[in-house]
């Protein structure tokens, strides 16, 4: 793998930048691998680097239906932050900030990971004391977290409408300094570069269309370009999840649901920290270009066709622009919609699954992007060891029978 | 946005109308005698079909009526509209 640095920026300048190589590879598939993920997302190819990196898996391969990084890990509105209220979520979240607080370094690409901060606001008393009560449980569990009246809110972010007499006024927030955002397409790129020189075998156009097993255990994948043999098959798929996790006969508690997104026009710097609102379902941060990034909630009726509804996009914009007067004069340039795998706590479901040899990350709904590193790391040791790391031990497929479920309504909102 | 077509006040904005999940399951007439899995499963588990989906819509600002609705989950369009307790017109899918 070339190494990026400062050098070797200014020796391709000379050369006009034309001879950059290839970031990674196009291989064809092998028959036979010793592991295969499933959907070159963030979470699949983060799964990919940590297999080959931390448990000496290198023949692997991560197969994708489209492109690398197409899904939803460049369709989110690239938020990070770990401030979840359950210990199982906090700790498993946290690990993943800790994780991209060293990602750029570690990958040799740039993240454009940036802690600016993350502002939840509060509308009402009960908003307030939800807000109270996660942050002391953020405190507890060792994350950063601060309560800020609304005087202090409007310090951090100027533009911010703190007036009483709105529909729903702004009566107080927390911030988590740590969190911030990341450059999405740089993730899944980082990591599939990352991977690549370690092995990994990244395939794309190459959807997978059958889970064949033998004596009840997976041996390999029908694909588009022909059976792979593997013991061990890995689903990263989000959206799809259901769909994936059918061809071997299971049944998930999930259901996909469009989740729409979309920027403006670029202005000059008017917003330096995310804020967000789940009240009254938005959440905002202004990009190094300067366009803003605005997320909606998600669709009620479920659907995989990557778009949503317009009165939905309208709603989240009426919320903006009660919250942020000065935005109502900006005009957007693009939206569009991810595919979201939504459980019904809305937690993960990352572990064994009743096929062996068959693992599942999945269920991570509007929240995935926060926890690309994490995710993969976990996963990873999940499909190595054939066991799950106590941090995602309580995120198993069984909690839906067993009823011991981790209730993130609260603190997931819809920012990811 | 959808236009669903109520089958008691005719074709509606899809903001007239609240979702209501997959249609056709069955609360299990006796809950007690239930094993956890099967509870599960009625409670949890769903089909998240990718292509044709049977699903319950009511009509919120309407005639507050619940109703069948299927409805394709890649093209969103509607493709039959029925009233509680008529079966599954068009078959299985």
């Amino acid at each position: 793998m070339a190494q990026y640095s400062w050098f070797s920026l200014l020796r391709h300048g000379l050369s006009h930048h034309e001879r950059w190589p290839r970031a990674w590879r196009s291989p064809a598939p092998k028959p036979a691998y010793d592991a295969v993920i499933v959907g070159a997302g963030g979470h699949g190819l983060a799964t990919a680097y940590y297999l080959a990196k931390d448990h000496g898996l290198t023949n692997v391969a991560v197969l994708e239906k489209g492109w690398l990084g197409g899904g939803s890990v460049g369709r989110n509105t690239t938020i990070v932050r770990s401030n979840y209220l359950w210990d199982e979520a906090a700790h498993l979240y946290e690990h993943s900030l800790k994780l991209w607080e060293g990602l750029s370094r570690e990958l040799n690409y740039n993240l454009m990971f940036s802690q600016r901060g993350v502002v939840n606001l509060g509308h009402s008393l009960h908003d307030l004391r939800d807000l109270a009560r996660r942050a002391h449980a953020n405190r507890l569990n060792g994350i950063d977290v601060e309560l800020l009246s609304p005087e202090r809110i409007k310090q951090r972010v100027p533009l911010l409408n703190i007036a009483p007499d709105v529909r729903y006024p702004v009566l107080g927030g927390t911030l988590q300094r740590r969190g911030g955002t990341a450059r999405h397409d740089a993730v899944a790129w980082g990591f599939a570069r990352a991977a690549d020189a370690r092995g990994v075998d990244i395939i794309e156009r190459c959807a997978v269309t059958g889970i064949r097993q033998d004596g009840g255990r997976v041996v390999g994948v029908e694909t588009e370009r022909g059976f792979i043999r593997t013991p061990k098959v890995g689903l990263a798929v989000a959206g799809h999840s259901s769909v994936l996790a059918r061809m071997a006969g299971i049944r998930l508690p999930i259901e996909s649901h469009p989740l729409q997104a979309f920027v403006s026009e670029p202005v000059k710097p008017v917003l330096d920290c995310v804020v967000m609102s789940n009240a009254v379902h938005v959440y905002v941060s202004q990009t190094d270009k300067g366009e803003l990034v605005l997320g909606a909630g998600i669709d009620a009726y479920t659907g995989y066709g990557q778009r949503g509804s317009p009165h939905v996009v309208e709603n989240a914009l009426a919320a903006v622009v009660e919250l942020f007067p000065a935005f109502s004069r900006l005009r957007l340039m693009r939206q569009w919609a991810g595919t979201v795998d939504i459980a019904p706590d809305a937690c993960p479901i990352i572990g064994l699954t009743p096929v062996p040899g068959l693992y599942l990350n999945a269920g991570w709904g509007t929240g995935g992007f926060k926890a690309t590193p994490g995710a993969g790391w976990v996963f990873a040791h999940t499909m190595a060891r054939d066991e799950p790391h106590p941090l995602n031990a309580a995120f198993t497929l069984e909690r839906f029978t067993t009823g011991r479920l981790i209730d993130e309504h609260g603190a997931a909102g819809v920012a990811h | 946005m959808l236009r669903i077509e109520c089958p008691w006040c005719g074709p509606r904005d899809e903001t007239e109308f609240t979702y209501g999940g997959e249609a056709h399951i069955a609360r299990p007439s006796d809950p007690a005698a239930c094993s956890d899995a099967q509870w599960a499963d009625y409670l949890y588990l769903r089909s998240n079909p990718l292509g044709a989906q049977r699903e319950q819509w009511l009509h919120a600002a309407g005639c507050r009526r619940w109703f069948n609705v299927r409805r394709d989950t890649v093209s969103y369009e509607v493709t039959a509209v029925y009233r509680m307790g008529e079966g599954r017109p068009g078959g299985d899918t």
